[in-house]
């Protein structure tokens, strides 16, 4: 009996294993993993809330759960493109933390095997710290997606910030 | 909870649960008792019977360093019962009482965490029995044991054995009872006997040992199994009457005048409360604040707007009624009373004061007071550091106060009291008072403050004990000198959304005041739009609203504007500019003026619509936001009846309106 969930959890994290869910932000592919995403929805009435930096755009209403949302966009300091019918938001749940984040359209769930996966150049760019690997799948290229860094990063930021003032 | 033990066993569930209540209730009973110095009849009764209802669910559970530490507790108890008269030791008897209990304490602790309750409870046991043997031997009490006897299967005449073993034995004990009952009459009962074993009640001073070996002695015998009585519970039946009457009845008709009323008592105890687990009760709360929108959204429908009907109208307000009632009844469940947290700490102050020489004298008032259960598993540690503190720096020592002409003993008082949407607690000390130089030059030496920093007020070098690492005590005691105890309790209040108020008079104590939150769930809320946002004022803090008038208006030199109300300036907020949202009106004769009150001070917010008056379940920012930046302003938000959000505004916030800028110490935190 006690056995069971963990073999279920086993062949979950199996099934989700080396899958990615694709995203685009321009003309950029990303990827995520497929075990962070708990949902997609489309663009809902977003409640601003102050005091936040910008790509925060505020909070929505998930089911009477209130969770933040991320521009994606504003997050890597592209500039901002007003919201259409095919923004989306990935609700992702990143150690008990969930948070939507508004990308420009969702493409497709794809498996990238790690050895289709390498490092990132070592560039010094903003987003690079974002970007845990660069996912070849065929001809083209997904930047795959950091999630806990994309969350957790502008703490130490924020903290510099308030060092400023 | 990390132990697999703790969350999977619904009966070692049921067992935390009930022994923790059973060790907070006797720890009252010990303090009340140890007070008075004394023992009364009915709270040895008390304590007989939780040590005793504590070592047998220990046992049950197979804790055997529970159940022999309870054992020897419910002896010692019984000794003292059966000899009321006889004179103790009390400092000696409540040192062993105390130890016990945090023995068993501990022990049940470590079972909470998913431990092993693997201490050795022989300590304490030897140190009973010492106690016990100071008692003369001849006023030793008679025990009561259950004897099962099985003979040899060939023996034959079971029945008539057994008669002349109960013969025999009463040369030496007194046996109460046996079964089966006709062994002298019935032959049918050696049969019996054969398959049962042959079970009697005896009563005797003599030690298991000694007794076993008088029973020994009789021809035939197999096996013999003796285990001690203590109540009828775990007497077998038929035996029960005359069991009971000869030790519990004895035992409980010493408590004069309450003979009956024992059981009477305990009763509807049982029958009418059950233990809810907390995280039902989070749900229900939870649905009923789901219910709570959906009865206004489906009242306030746009589509009903229109319709002129006295039924639809009647119904509706019956259904908002009685939605409100079930969300008092779901609120009042939650709330539990601080009398334990109390207790907690009187516990805390009377072992400080023993420890450090000082005599304390602690009073209580309103610890009938209640509280969200959420509420008060957050202040409990608070509050510990807070008397904790008290006790330590604040007092000063016995010599100190007599040389300053104050009672030998210092006071601390701890008090609850309602204040409006909120609940005061307040630990008071008559001590010495904070000393603002020492503070001063502790934080200038520890780096929190600057040299040139400006004049700081009292209350901001108050507040300075709250930063973290800040202590001034030269010498780390067991107690208190690490500087973190403060931070943490800082912290944690804060997190509740409540606040620490410091005040102090040298010389002649310092009160410290939790200014905490009733509940975090609903609250009636004003809906008000800024710009293009929607925010909830919590009505309690709302004094009137109204339109202002332009010839009302005034502006100080800095440019900050005021109004005139009935004779009385009163500063106005706009929102908008304190929130760095922008997009509200600009003239103040469009808006509509809501004066707010906080702690005697008032503001008036400036804002663009009252949008209506409405119950609303209060949320919290989703944690994400609350680490990226905690705003003052804001205590939470809530879903209006159309599912969209509104942010609640925290009237404190927004009347202290320069807090940030005031307490340079504190905003550091941040």
């Amino acid at each position: 009996m006690k056995q069971s969930p963990l073999q279920d959890l086993e062949l979950e994290e199996d099934s989700l294993k080396n899958k990615y869910l694709t995203f685009a932000l321009g003309s950029e592919v990303y990827g995520i993993e497929i075990r962070y995403v708990t949902e997609i929805i489309g663009v809902q009435s977003i409640t601003p809330v102050p005091e936040l930096p910008e790509y925060i755009k505020g909070i929505i209403n998930l089911r009477g759960k209130i969770i933040p949302v991320m521009d994606v966009r504003l997050r890597f300091r592209k500039p901002f493109r007003e919201y259409n019918d095919r923004t989306c938001i990935i609700v992702v749940d990143i150690k008990e933390i969930s948070i939507g984040l508004i990308v420009d359209a969702v493409a497709e769930v794809m498996t990238i095997e790690e050895s289709n996966i390498v490092s990132p150049p070592d560039l010094n760019q903003l987003s690079r710290r974002y970007i845990q690997g660069i996912g070849k799948s065929g001809d083209e290229v997904k930047l795959l997606l950091n999630c806990d860094e994309l969350l957790n990063h502008q703490e130490t930021e924020n903290l510099s910030a308030i060092g400023q003032v | 909870m990390s132990g697999s033990m703790s969350t999977d066993d619904p009966l070692l569930e049921m067992y935390l649960f009930e022994s923790t209540q059973l060790i907070e209730q006797l720890e009252a009973t010990f303090l009340r008792c140890e007070s008075a110095n004394s023992f009364n009849t009915e709270a040895i009764g008390e304590i007989f019977r939780h040590m005793h209802t504590i070592k047998g669910s220990a046992a049950m559970m197979s804790i055997m360093s529970i159940s022999e530490a309870a054992h020897i507790i419910e002896d010692l108890f019984y000794r003292i019962r059966e000899n009321s008269s006889a004179p103790h030791d009390f400092d000696t008897l409540f040192e062993l009482i105390w130890d016990g209990l945090d023995f068993i304490k501990v022990e049940t602790h470590k079972i909470r965490n998913g431990n092993q309750a693997d201490g050795d409870p022989s300590g304490i046991v030897a140190a009973v029995t010492r106690y016990l043997e100071t008692f003369s031997a001849d006023t030793a009490p008679e025990y009561s044991y259950e004897a099962t006897v099985t003979f040899t299967p060939d023996c034959l005449m079971e029945n008539v054995r057994a008669y002349a073993l109960v013969h025999q034995l009463r040369e030496y004990m007194t046996i109460i009872s046996f079964i089966p009952e006709d062994i002298a009459e019935n032959e049918q009962s050696a049969e019996a006997i054969r398959k049962n074993g042959f079970v009697f009640i005896l009563q005797s001073r003599e030690a298991e040992e000694q007794i076993m070996a008088h029973i020994e002695q009789t021809a035939y015998i197999q096996e013999v199994r003796l285990s001690p009585v203590y109540d009828t519970a775990t007497a077998f039946e038929s035996a029960s009457t005359s069991e009971w009457d000869r030790t519990a009845g004895s035992q409980r008709d010493k408590n004069s005048d309450s003979p009956k009323q024992m059981p009477v008592m305990r009763e509807p105890l049982v029958s009418s409360m059950i233990s809810v687990n907390v995280d039902k009760l989070d749900k229900l709360m939870d649905l009923v604040g789901e219910m709570v929108i959906a009865e206004a959204m489906v009242t306030q429908h746009e589509s009903l707007r229109n319709i002129v009907s006295e039924h639809f109208l009647k119904s509706a307000a019956h259904l908002r009624k009685i939605t409100g009632e079930l969300q008092d009844v779901v609120m009042s469940i939650r709330m539990v009373p601080l009398t334990t947290t109390f207790q907690k700490m009187h516990r805390v102050i009377r072992d400080m004061g023993k420890n450090l020489g000082k005599e304390v004298q602690i009073q209580i008032n309103g610890e009938e007071t209640e509280v969200d259960k959420n509420i008060i598993e957050q202040i409990s540690d608070p509050l510990m550091h807070l008397v904790r503190n008290a006790v330590d720096h604040g007092l000063e020592s016995s010599q100190e106060r007599a040389s300053s002409g104050k009672p030998l003993a210092g006071t601390i008082t701890l008090e609850a009291k309602n204040a409006g949407s909120d609940v005061l607690i307040i630990v008071k000390d008559d001590g010495k008072g904070l000393d603002k130089a020492k503070i001063m030059r502790r934080a200038l030496e520890q780096g929190m403050i600057q040299e040139d920093s400006p004049e700081l007020s009292d209350k901001e070098i108050y507040n300075l004990i709250f930063l973290p690492g800040f202590s001034t005590k030269e010498d780390v005691t067991q107690y208190s000198g690490r500087g973190v105890g403060m931070d943490v309790a800082f912290r944690n209040i804060e997190q509740i959304g409540g606040a620490i108020l410091v005040e102090s008079l040298p010389g002649s104590g310092t009160t410290i005041s939790l200014k905490i939150p009733l509940t975090l769930a609903i609250i009636d809320g004003m809906n008000i739009k800024v710009g293009g946002s929607h925010y909830t004022l919590p009505t309690t803090s709302i004094q009137e609203s109204f339109k202002p008038k332009a010839q009302d208006l005034l502006y100080d030199p800095d440019g900050n504007e005021m109004i005139m109300v009935r004779g009385e300036c009163f500063p106005i907020l706009r929102l908008d500019e304190r929130l760095n949202t922008g997009g509200s009106t600009c003239n103040i004769s469009q808006g509509v003026l809501v004066m707010i009150q906080q702690d005697e001070r008032k503001v008036c917010v400036l804002v663009d619509e009252l949008l209506g008056q409405q119950q609303v379940v209060v949320k919290t920012l989703p944690p994400y936001i609350k680490k990226i930046k905690p705003i003052k302003e804001l205590a939470g938000c809530t879903l209006l009846g159309d599912g969209s959000i509104s942010l609640i505004l925290d009237p404190a916030a927004l009347v202290s309106g320069a807090v940030r800028a005031r307490t340079p110490a504190l905003s550091s935190l941040h």
